[in-house]
């Protein structure tokens, strides 16, 4: 089952950054890698529940803004202390300018 | 439950805890000023060139010391050496542990982990334990029952407050826990915080440790000599902590507990370019609470940026000083007292809850 959703448009996200999305309750986290390849995830660190959209993009890692913890956003893998569960991606398709991530 | 009952119980697990977490101040939603995203993307930008200068000078400053202090000894003419090796052995490690455990010091990951080995092993602090302790500190700075890290405890106690100076209570903490840790246990706080994948991590360290210090005893003792023992492990620990005591101390004493915004319980305070490197900019200390992956190096800029949104900074450590050993003094007896603070017009104080978005 897909349930794609127009997360945004891709001009929104910069290289090599990450915006925050919120749909239906849930919070994700849309990201830009500097190869220009767009990635889903939740929004929240799986560590304290903090916004990863806050947080610093560099190359395929991002870091949680509050206590450094850091995952692979390609692939959602925790990359070590204080992270230590791994965090869900979604899939990302592009249309025309706008991002569409399937959350179902 | 809502009003705090005097004494305040620090522990980790106990009725403070519990009011904590019952009043919405554990894993809150804390003030933060509204600097552009941009901005602070480019303030939290890594680079491993101010931190790798500073190691260099860090390494050659234990070298030429410890080099003088070891050539004079024992005449007097290796104390001043001792104590600035000291220094730089118990104090000038408190930040290099704390800058290296945020991972911001350096751009390169493994950089900041082998700096942050070598500091937790000069100051003693487990470097699991301590991750995860900061970690904590991070999430409810100076909330009681919750912060593993909060310094001075009320009402003050004047004499362990001085002690602290000679890392005494601290240094006593840190030869316990390393033969509990050694043993393969934590203390029951440290279970509070520490998850079970990361413990088997605490006893390796601590056994490798204990090795050392075990060396560095027989060596002392071969030798017929305290000039080990002056250099490496428990000693230069206590009689060069001074420096990060009179800096750290700088950063909450006799400031509010229990509120959600670091503008009234961390204090930035102006020092000079001796104590900023011995102490990596931890000076600029609302700032690095409030934005904690922004690195040392950007402080000073992240600083000017946060100006209309905070108090004006303490001028000098001794002017920090004069608002903090009155409250100290004054929290013996009115352990409810905090210093108070008055923002920006028109920049309101965070002090209860909110609802998490």
């Amino acid at each position: 089952m897909t349930q794609w959703i127009d997360a945004c448009a891709k001009d929104d996200v910069a290289e090599e950054d990450v915006i925050r999305f919120d749909h239906a309750g849930q919070t994700f986290a849309i990201y830009r890698s500097p190869d220009n390849k767009f990635y889903a995830t939740d929004g929240l660190c799986t560590h304290e529940k903090i916004h990863l959209a806050d947080g610093l993009v560099m190359d395929n890692i991002i870091e949680c803004p509050k206590h450094n913890g850091r995952f692979d956003y390609t692939t959602g893998a925790a990359k070590g202390a204080p992270v230590c569960v791994n965090i869900k991606t979604y899939p990302v398709k592009l249309e025309g300018a706008r991002v569409f991530i399937n959350i179902a | 439950m809502d009003e705090a009952i005097y004494p305040r119980d620090y522990s980790m697990l106990g009725r403070d805890a519990k009011r904590a977490e019952e009043l919405g101040l554990s894993k809150a939603q804390w003030y933060a000023a509204p600097i552009s995203r941009a901005r602070i993307k480019e303030l939290m930008k890594r680079s491993d060139g101010p931190a790798i200068r500073d190691t260099l000078i860090w390494f050659a400053s234990f070298f030429i010391t410890a080099g003088f202090a070891i050539y004079f000894y024992p005449s007097w003419w290796s104390v001043p050496f001792f104590l600035s090796y000291g220094v730089l052995y118990g104090s000038s490690t408190d930040s290099r542990w704390h800058e290296c455990g945020h991972g911001t010091a350096f751009k390169t990951r493994w950089m900041n982990d082998v700096v942050y080995h070598i500091a937790c092993f000069m100051i003693m602090r487990p470097p699991t334990v301590w991750r995860w302790s900061h970690t904590r500190h991070h999430t409810d700075t100076i909330i009681v029952g919750r912060d593993p890290e909060i310094a001075i405890q009320r009402p003050t106690k004047i004499w362990g407050v001085i002690g602290g100076y000679f890392s005494v209570g601290q240094t006593k903490a840190a030869v316990k826990s390393l033969f509990i840790h050694a043993a393969g246990r934590l203390t029951d706080e440290e279970l509070t915080y520490v998850p079970e994948m990361e413990r088997s991590r605490v006893y390796f360290v601590a056994r490798i440790w204990l090795a050392i210090h075990l060396a560095v005893i027989a060596i002392a003792l071969f030798m017929h000599s305290f000039l080990p023992v002056l250099l490496v492990g428990p000693l230069p620990c206590m009689y060069g902590a001074w420096v990060y005591v009179l800096t750290g101390i700088t950063q909450h004493g006799g400031l509010a507990e229990d509120v959600l915004d670091h503008r009234l319980n961390s204090r930035t305070v102006m020092m000079n370019p001796i104590l900023r490197f011995i102490y990596w900019n931890m000076n600029y200390h609302v700032e690095h609470h409030m934005f904690p992956m922004v690195p040392y190096h950007q402080l000073p800029k992240l600083y000017e940026e946060m100006k209309p949104y905070t108090l004006p900074a303490n001028t000098s450590v001794i002017d920090a000083y004069r608002e903090i050993i009155p409250a100290l003094l004054r929290q013996i007896k009115d352990p409810s007292y905090a210093i108070p603070r008055k923002l920006p017009d028109g920049v309101a104080p965070m002090t209860e809850p909110i609802a998490a978005e």
